[in-house]
């Protein structure tokens, strides 16, 4: 566990200045390095590029190996596969899940998290620290059956059943990495709004929850990319075929059109899309968020 | 009670209801029901620890135990080394590093079942082309259909995308590393390796470790993959655990049974993760 100023140190590191570099050539730049981070980089490029030219192709061009560029592209493989998984409905199952799951995580793991971070030595408190943490180790296929079971019982088999259980499932991880932040936070302040006659809710809303911004934007990153690209726990929760997900879209197009592949890769890219796009636009922080959640 | 301790218990209980209702209470009726043969649906009567005997002259159970294990083996050790190098390129004095940093991260954003479809097609289509090309037999020939190799393809799949977030948490490690430390090696004429083994490795120890459990957790549970790239073929060489559980225990009516081997396999994983963590934490502190 840090104190809140490594915290900041680390933070700063992470989004703007970075340390001095050593460099076999003096202050030159490492030119061969470079130019093997660039083949290296193709690597995850080049999958890239294979999904969206072939979902631009017609059928009669998949004969080749498969990486060449599209003679003649075919954009009713977008209209197809739009109408074929029902689109516009998986995305905004998708939207509303990760959404859902987002603002509800953030709002209620910070708050349980303060109330165990300031109350570890009482006994109640630091059992449900180490009752939570210990769920890490019970991944969900274990619990999957039984679970699945209770929550078509508890008419939670729906998209709002999904992202309660993200927001619960997602407490053992985040009551740990919230209950680290928070405890490097000096209590003074706290004391001090307690002296002027604030309440314990008052001090979270307005001192705590504003203090935990940057680990707020961590647990939202990753709790954005679990939602959204999980496909186990919508194939066994979700009951009606009209709430699915994308990936389980994919899934059930997957089983259904399996040669159509042109049009495959045009539902693939869609699903792939919308999250590939927020990330370019939002990479470094996207990074340095997921950076400071490894920094404890 | 004080007013202010009573609302610590307000924010804190009903978190805790709702976990032990969605996740704890469905772990112990798993637990109840192994001891079953409950088939998911109609009556079950109690017998006794006979599942768990049963899974141990289970084929197929153990055959998934085994792939899985050798699998997720590999693959962490894959990962590992990958994205150690990788983040030390990027940690070193290149050029366009933030960008170069942002291209490794793409992988991590996007869903491992539908990047599984497409590495199916380009396993089962382009390879194929390439090996025959290139005269390499094994390859000539979709090698997710080969029993022998199909594992491999799953391999490669989880290490591509898994490595990006491998990355950015060696990256985070590397960057704490005081730089003059490696400028007080220099002076003393160490080489670069031996600037690794003794500078770089020990200051990331935890980071390995952290790696190290994150990511073969993680692969022991592996399902969307292998969902996508072979469907647990051929025949059931590629299955995992959580497939056996999934497909046994929701569409052939073994719910009781397979409730015995999630229970088997949570004490398989905790005992990993246990092992990992102490033989890991010694190393650390070794050096």
């Amino acid at each position: 566990m840090t104190s809140t100023t490594e915290a900041r140190a680390t933070a700063r590191t992470v989004t703007g200045r970075r340390r001095p570099r050593r460099g076999r050539l003096s202050d030159g730049v490492n030119w061969p390095l470079t130019a093997l981070a660039a083949v290296l980089a193709l690597t995850v490029l080049i999958p890239l590029y294979f999904t969206v030219i072939t979902a631009l192709k017609t059928p009669d061009q998949l004969g080749g190996s498969g990486f060449e560029w599209p003679t003649r592209i075919r954009p009713e493989n977008f209209s197809d596969a739009w109408n074929l998984t029902n689109f516009p409905r998986a995305l905004l199952n998708s939207a509303i899940v990760t959404v859902g799951a987002v603002v509800l995580t953030i709002l209620s793991n910070s708050l349980v998290a303060y109330a165990i971070a300031r109350n570890l030595h009482k006994r109640f408190f630091k059992f449900l620290y180490y009752f939570f943490v210990a769920a890490l180790f019970v991944p969900f296929p274990i619990i999957m059956l039984p679970a699945t079971k209770e929550t078509a019982l508890l008419g939670l088999d729906n998209p709002a059943g999904l992202f309660l259980l993200y927001t619960v499932y997602g407490l053992s991880f985040n009551v740990f990495v919230y209950t680290a932040f928070i405890r490097s936070i000096p209590m003074e302040l706290e004391e001090a709004a307690t002296m002027d006659g604030a309440t314990t809710w008052g001090i979270f809303r307005r001192i705590i929850f504003p203090l935990l911004t940057p680990m707020n934007a961590t647990v939202g990153i990753l709790t954005c990319l679990w939602a959204w690209n999980d496909f186990l726990l919508p194939l066994v929760i979700l009951s009606d075929p009209a709430a699915r997900t994308l990936p389980l879209a994919q899934y059930v197009f997957q089983s259904q059109f399996n040669t159509n592949y042109t049009v495959a890769f045009a539902s693939y890219l869609m699903a792939l899309a919308p999250l590939l796009l927020v990330y370019l636009f939002a990479q470094r922080w996207v990074i340095s968020g997921v950076m400071r959640g490894s920094i404890k | 009670m004080t007013h202010s301790s009573k609302a610590f218990y307000w924010m804190a209980v009903p978190a805790l209801l709702l976990f032990v209702t969605l996740h704890t209470i469905p772990a112990l009726t798993g637990v109840f029901f192994s001891l079953t043969d409950y088939a998911g649906y109609g009556k079950w009567t109690f017998v006794g620890l006979e599942n768990y005997f049963s899974l141990f002259k289970d084929d197929r159970v153990l055959s998934s135990y085994s792939f899985t294990f050798l699998f997720a083996v590999t693959t962490t050790i894959i990962v590992n080394v990958l994205a150690l190098a990788i983040a030390m390129l990027l940690n070193a004095k290149i050029r366009f590093q933030t960008a170069f940093r942002g291209i490794f991260f793409i992988p991590n954003v996007l869903a491992i079942l539908i990047i599984g479809y497409v590495f199916n097609f380009i396993f089962s289509n382009s390879l194929p082309l390439l090996g025959q090309w290139a005269g390499i037999e094994w390859l000539s020939t979709s090698i997710l259909a080969n029993e022998d190799l199909a594992w491999l393809g799953i391999v490669a799949v989880s290490a591509w995308q898994s490595i990006a977030f491998s990355v950015i948490l060696y990256l985070a490690g590397l960057q704490t590393i005081p730089a003059d430390l490696y400028e007080a090696a220099d002076l003393d004429g160490a080489g670069y390796w031996r600037q690794f083994r003794s500078i770089t490795f020990p200051m990331i120890g935890a980071f390995f470790t952290i790696n190290m459990v994150l990511a073969l957790k993680g692969f022991l549970q592996a399902f969307d993959q292998i969902v996508a790239l072979t469907g647990g073929g051929p025949g059931t060489s590629t299955e995992s655990v959580a497939m056996v559980i999934f497909r046994g225990g929701f569409q052939g009516g073994e719910y009781g049974y397979q409730m015995a081997n999630s229970v088997v396999y949570l004490l398989v994983i905790v005992a990993v993760s246990v092992i990992q963590l102490r033989t890991l934490q010694r190393k650390e502190a070794d050096f």
